[in-house]
């Protein structure tokens, strides 16, 4: 296999093999981003690629921040960022629109984007602070239902379905590993599958038409399907090998719509094919499993959520917009991750492994401190 | 809080009864995250199977709706085959023009667009009309015309303005041109843009390609196969947003094939100038091989206006017209061929054996069965043989042996010489008229033949019923005894005519007869030619289109001048040149003519086409000096007449009408003519609207006039069975 693939210790020994795969991916990105704009740098290669040195160098700060910090500032972190949500719907509906930003003067602020990890710390602060006898009580789940569903109702009124996915995902993926009934999870998928027809048959006729065409996008290809369409048909004219660097043409004429962002992936299928395709799929995989790795390593319960967690979301991310890219789910407007120009998902998920990787540097020493 | 309780028996159904442990809970969690592990990558390899599906299963399909996103075929339209003449000269060319259309779809503004565009490239009301009017009817594929024709200075204004104007298309192209103008109207027809119905049928691209054009009538229209060539294509590689990359490749279209004609366009141009203010038409066949020399139907349309997109008004004005110059008349106009038949009822006397020189006496009048048919001479003409009756065109002659012989042999020499007969032209409407028998009035109402009918028939009257060219094959026939046929498509081939197998004894009787009419003391005086050594052979002819009653008669006949137009009888005459040896073969018919005026009456219109083909100098001379009187050419009273149809119906507000004034005070060559035309003109194109036809009963029964104004520019003129 490849080089790259880090043995869990040759990581503990060697993060650098995880600088080098994150670079990697980031230089293909930046490849790509740079073919999008017809070849040059600007204004998106360019950018991207400052922004992922600079979120390096944070990501390895946070690597090496105490980790009382990251601990002690779960419900902070969580409780400010649910502030700035509620704020962004107000000032939103002040300016009559689905705002999703502050304007902070020098960037601007999504606060759904950083709600994803914080949503993760704060439960699993919550199941580290829970004894472990309530694990099967009512007590073990209603205050982690609310931490997850309050910010995930207001990133959903937005309307954001995409994120508020990922953020529910995210909490409950943490709720299903610190232990509570498998039952309750099955119970829960079941009567969601029960409830779908139901569902459907309460929806207005341009819901149903939307989740119709995405089932058969092909049924309006100038309409809601035209980017399902248009991806698909740059993914699959890219064939084993592609078209060649800067030789995409649904790029390039503008046929594939935000190729550069959501679906820089059909760009990127265009001029690498398939085995540019599965080759990033791999990378990303690789990176997945180092953070799972780092999960079941550690000992510390809190630790061992947060790594855990924080590599679904990565993981949300990657599976999401790969599906949507391919087909398989409806246009939800999530980015791919090192790949898509834009620099609140790629300050997200840097923070993700910085997180991990603080928790990968500090596990040695994290006693199991119950409390 | 007693619902959380650890003994509450909700709690164990949903929680179990397991009691978690710290080791239990890390073992739990270790089999959790290694199935979270598991079930991601599960997800990975859904998703690169999911790609290998697209990419290298479905390739081919992906690959293929790539390129077909990526390369537009654009079609340049076929240049059209030009329509020459037998000499060669253009009857229908080509000439490189800018334009500029408007794509229905992608105008934004309707009215500011138009209105500024109008402002830009000086459009008159009248175009004004008609833009509007195809937008409203154009499917949104389908290009609009606005302005033809346009000068390179106004092309380039437009064009770098081209960006405040969304939907404005200016292109570089081809127009047809038909240097004659109204005199090939009805001839060549017409071209137009392809109807969205045309576009259903077939879904050939090529018709709603902007500037490609159509055949929509007569020639253009028959032998639109020939004249339409191959499309060029343009390949080229676009955005999504249809900004052109590059060129991949260019194929050059391939023109459609030249027609040459046996037309003269010279003589075609003037016989539709001869015609002069009448409603009629003119055919000429060259008596060696049929070929049709002339046919002219007059008054006719530009097809040059056609061509471009008639304005609504304009269509109004010839629809409305009694003149009706929208129907072809040399074939699909039907007449009772009057007088003219009386060399051919002659022909079948003497092939049913009858003397020339035996003779009846004429008195004006005839008693046939208990009414009395009149002669048009009311004092008669005496004794009368079968020349004398001929030159002086004795109505009681015919009647008298005409009862003897019997319909079946004259229907049978008509139909030998070409009445009724069928040609296959390339026209699309024809109507080819009646040689009625007792066994045809049998057939068709029913009843027995009567004495009277075989009068009638004799004199060209009753039944009978023939188109001009079929008058013109007469005299080719009547002068040579060959089986001519008319062609109007000059294939390299000579057509000879086989013999009819009528004696030569016989034709040269006739012939002598049909000299005097024009030469001798006969009706035809004024179709002299002065020509030496061409003695015109014809044929007078004149027919009723009303009943005279007897108390009418009684009265005194009225004048044909004291009648309204519809009433006026129509006035014929066929003949052919030399008598002796014959070469040209020619037929005019005008409707509605009367004889009224003698400088355009049928007999002196023929003279001069036959003085053109030997000497058109001179005949043009005495043309120029005509249309002196008329007030200008065909085309230039055309444009006259839109004018004052413009000022009758009130439509044209200020500028045109002032134009109109300024010119009439501009011109004062028109002082002979009172100011009357414009209410004239009014009154009697109010008179003969809708209900114009229902007194012609005899004409192409389908011929009603289309009452409404037309759906796109060209329809289909009146059409007749």
């Amino acid at each position: 296999m490849n080089k790259l693939v880090p043995v869990p210790d040759a990581i503990a020994r060697l993060p650098w093999g995880l600088y080098a795969l994150l670079t990697g991916i980031a230089c293909f990105g930046g490849v790509v981003l740079y073919s999008a704009a017809g070849g040059h740098l600007m204004p998106w290669a360019g950018m991207q690629l400052a922004r992922f040195a600079v979120f390096l160098v944070m990501a390895e700060v946070i690597g090496r921040v105490p980790h009382q910090l990251i601990r002690a500032g779960a419900f902070p972190l969580y409780g400010a960022i649910l502030i700035a949500l509620i704020l962004v719907e107000l000032i939103g509906g002040v300016a009559g629109g689905s705002q999703r930003w502050i304007n902070l003067g020098f960037m601007q602020l999504q606060p759904s984007e950083f709600m994803k990890v914080a949503v993760v710390l704060a439960v699993a602060r919550f199941y580290s602070i829970l004894p472990i006898a309530q694990t099967r009580t009512f007590t073990a789940i209603w205050p982690a239902l609310a931490l997850i569903g309050f910010p995930a109702l207001l990133v959903l009124v937005q309307p954001d379905l995409g994120t508020a996915l990922m953020i529910s995902m995210g909490g409950v993926t943490v709720m299903f590993l610190a232990g509570l009934p498998l039952r309750l999870f099955v119970g829960t998928g079941l009567a969601g599958v029960a409830i779908v027809p139901i569902t459907f048959s309460f929806l207005h006729e341009y819901q149903r038409n939307r989740i119709l065409i995405f089932l058969d996008p092909e049924s309006d290809p100038l309409g809601a399907g035209y980017h399902i369409s248009q991806s698909k048909i740059a993914i699959g004219s890219g064939g084993l090998f592609g078209k060649g660097f800067l030789n995409g043409t649904q790029s390039h004429l503008d046929y594939l719509p935000e190729g550069h962002t959501d679906f820089v992936f059909a760009t990127m299928a265009e001029e690498w094919g398939m085995l540019g395709g599965v080759g990033l799929i791999a990378a990303l995989f690789i990176l997945l499993r180092w953070g799972m790795r780092v999960a079941q390593q550690t000992e510390d319960r809190f630790a061992r959520l947060v790594a855990a967690g924080l590599t679904t979301t990565i993981f949300l991310y990657v599976a999401i917009n790969l599906m949507m890219v391919m087909g398989l789910a409806p246009v939800v407007g999530i980015p791919l991750p090192f790949m898509s120009y834009g620099g609140s998902s790629m300050l997200t998920v840097m923070l993700c492994i910085g997180i991990i990787r603080n928790i990968d540097r500090n596990r040695e020493t994290l006693g199991d401190r119950w409390r | 809080m007693k619902l959380f309780g650890p003994n509450n028996t909700v709690m164990s159904l949903i929680f179990g009864k397991k009691t978690v442990t710290e080791a239990s809970q890390s073992f739990t969690f270790g089999r959790r995250a290694f199935f979270l592990g598991g079930a991601q990558l599960a997800v990975g390899g859904l998703l690169a199977t999911r790609m290998g599906w697209i990419a290298i299963a479905e390739n081919e399909k992906y690959e293929l709706l790539s390129e077909s996103n990526r390369v537009n075929l654009t079609i340049t339209p076929p240049r059209r085959g030009w329509i020459v003449d037998r000499k060669g000269l253009p009857l229908a060319s080509n000439r490189t023009n800018f334009r500029v259309d408007i794509i229905p779809d992608r105008l934004q503004d309707r009215d500011r667009v138009i209105a500024e565009l109008s402002k830009l490239l000086k459009l008159d009301p009248n175009d004004v009309d008609r833009i509007n009017e195809d937008l409203d009817k154009a499917a949104g594929f389908q290009p609009v015309q606005v302005a033809d024709d346009l000068s390179y200075e106004e092309y380039a204004a437009l064009s770098v303005r081209l960006s405040e104007f969304p939907g404005v298309a200016p292109a570089q192209g081809f127009s047809r041109f038909y240097p004659a103008g109204p005199s090939v109207g009805h001839l060549i027809g017409y071209v137009g843009a392809a109807s969205a119905e045309d576009y259903q049928k077939t879904k050939d691209p090529l018709l709603i390609t902007p500037g490609y054009k159509t055949g929509k009538q007569g020639l253009e229209r028959s032998l639109d196969k020939l004249l339409t060539g191959k499309p060029g294509a343009r390949r080229v590689e676009v955005t999504a947003h249809g900004r052109i990359v590059r060129d991949l490749a260019t194929r050059p279209d391939t023109p459609g094939r030249s027609v040459k004609l046996t037309i003269d366009a010279g003589l075609q141009e003037f016989a539709g100038r001869r015609l002069g203010e009448q409603s009629g038409s003119i055919v000429v066949m060259d008596c060696l091989t049929g070929d049709i020399l002339t046919s002219t139907s007059m008054p006719s349309f530009d097809p040059n206006s056609f061509s471009d997109g008639i304005s609504h008004l304009e269509w109004q004005m010839l629809s409305e017209n009694d003149h009706v110059p929208l129907r072809n008349k040399t074939l699909a106009g039907l007449y009772p061929p009057g007088s003219t038949v009386k060399p051919m009822v002659a022909l079948s006397f003497l092939e049913a054996g009858l003397d020339p020189d035996e003779s009846t006496i004429c008195t004006g009048g005839l008693r046939v069965g208990n009414r009395v048919f009149h002669c048009h001479s009311r004092r008669g003409h005496g004794t009368v043989n079968m020349h004398r009756a001929i030159e002086q065109s004795c109505d009681i002659y015919f009647y008298y042996f005409a009862q003897k012989i019997g319909m079946d042999v004259i229907a049978a020499m008509a139909r030998r010489l070409g009445l009724g007969q069928k040609f296959d032209l390339p026209f699309p409407n024809q109507s080819y008229g009646t040689v009625p028998d007792p066994a045809w009035k049998l057939k068709k109402y029913k009843e027995e033949w009567q004495p009277y009918d075989t009068v009638n028939a004799t004199i060209g009257q009753g039944f009978m019923l023939v188109n001009p060219t079929q008058m013109c094959v007469m005299a080719a026939r009547l002068a040579t005894g060959l089986d001519l046929n008319p062609h109007f498509l000059a294939d390299g081939k000579r057509h000879e005519g086989t013999p009819l197998g009528i004696p030569l004894e016989h034709l040269t009787v006739i012939r002598n007869a049909m000299k005097d009419v024009v030469n001798g003391g006969g009706t035809g005086r004024a179709a002299r030619v002065d020509i030496p050594n061409v003695l015109l052979a014809g044929k007078t002819g004149t027919a009723q289109v009303r009943n005279i009653s007897s108390a009418e008669r009684a009265g005194g006949v009225r004048g044909n001048a004291g009648l309204p137009f519809k009433l006026r009888d129509h006035a014929l005459f066929q003949g052919f040149a030399p008598y002796d040896n014959p070469r040209y073969a020619i037929s005019c018919i005008l409707e509605h003519g009367g004889h009224i005026n003698r400088m355009q009456d049928s007999p002196g219109i023929v003279g001069d086409c036959i003085t053109f083909l030997y000497d058109p100098a001179k005949a043009m001379e005495k043309l120029a000096g005509y249309e002196k009187v008329w007030g200008g050419t065909p085309q230039e009273r055309l444009e006259k007449q839109l004018n004052e149809f413009r000022i009758a119906k009130g439509l044209a507000a200020a500028p045109p009408d002032n134009a109109a004034n300024a010119s009439n005070a501009a011109t004062p060559a028109n002082d002979g003519e009172p100011e009357a035309p414009d209410p004239d003109q009014a009154r009697e194109s109010a008179d003969a609207g809708a209900p114009a036809d229902v007194e012609e009963p005899r004409e192409a029964p389908s011929s009603a006039h289309p009452a409404s104004a037309p759906a796109v520019a060209p329809l289909p003129l009146p059409e007749a069975q």
